[in-house]
């Protein structure tokens, strides 16, 4: 299966957690506590969000705790950007055809 | 005089909100948008071209179109209008599609609602493209790739270049 930060975002349970973290930094299981699912399926997404290198695991003592990986996010903000590029270019475009209008 | 294009992504990844002012009048602006002879001329990024096969713009009519490349690559695409308010807005569903117009269905489509209005130096354009389905971002973005491979690959030598 692709692991890639579309894959991470794509879930909304997965984007709520992502959203937590953005915040502060969690364990599983305070992460679970916001949460009406299964530690167990609460897990697996933290496991998807780490493949697709969203978030990493730190330890800190016993207890390990997941940070956002700020760099992989921004690859939406790079899609954004593309995306960004084509309408403007688009809309320059109808500025000149509006100009001959 | 320029303008700046402005888009906003909502928290669900489910919607853009797309916003531009333009110096023409609303008349002018509604005219490119809706008479094949003239989107042909700006809705693909040089150096691709747009090609209008037909354009039916009456809801339940739809416009079919290629995005042909410097290679002689093509991409099919429709848009169907679901709603229209004469020169005020118009909403439709857009599709990848073949040259028949049979709709490729590993592609989400993607709904525009199109809002025009006038300004005090002219008028502006505002779009919000939504998606069916919010966990089927990845597909959207794949999408958007496609999009952006299809009509961008003019700015792609700029985005090669970063």
């Amino acid at each position: 299966m692709r692991r890639d930060i579309f894959q991470a975002i794509a879930d909304p349970t997965r984007r709520a957690i992502l959203a937590l973290l953005a915040i502060q930094a969690m364990t599983p299981n305070a992460l679970a506590e916001h949460f009406n699912s299964s530690r167990q399926a609460v897990s697996k997404h933290i496991q998807v969000l780490a493949d697709c290198e969203a978030v990493t695991p730190k330890q800190t003592g016993r207890e390990i705790y997941y940070h956002v990986n700020a760099n992989k996010m921004k690859e939406v903000d790079k899609w954004l950007d593309t995306f960004r590029k084509i309408w403007e270019d688009r809309f320059n475009q109808l500025d000149d055809v509006l100009t001959d209008l | 005089m320029t303008h700046e294009t402005e888009i906003l992504k909502d928290p669900n990844n489910k919607q853009l909100n797309i916003t531009r002012a333009f110096s023409a009048p609303v008349e002018k602006v509604w005219k490119a948008w809706t008479e094949a002879e003239l989107l042909d001329k700006w809705w693909a990024p040089k150096p691709w071209k747009t090609i209008t096969k037909t354009l039916d713009f009456k809801v339940g009519g739809f416009w079919l179109y290629c995005m042909a490349g410097p290679n002689g690559e093509k991409a099919w695409c429709r848009v169907d209008f679901t709603a229209i308010t004469p020169a005020k807005s118009f909403d439709a569903t857009a599709s990848f599609c073949d040259e028949q117009g049979n709709v490729d269905k590993n592609f989400p489509p993607m709904n525009w609602h199109n809002v025009f209005s006038a300004t005090a130096t002219g008028s502006k354009v505002e779009i919000v493209l939504s998606f069916d389905s919010e966990a089927d971002l990845e597909k959207i973005v794949q999408m958007g790739f496609k999009e952006g491979f299809t009509m961008g690959l003019g700015n792609l030598d700029e985005l090669l270049a970063e």
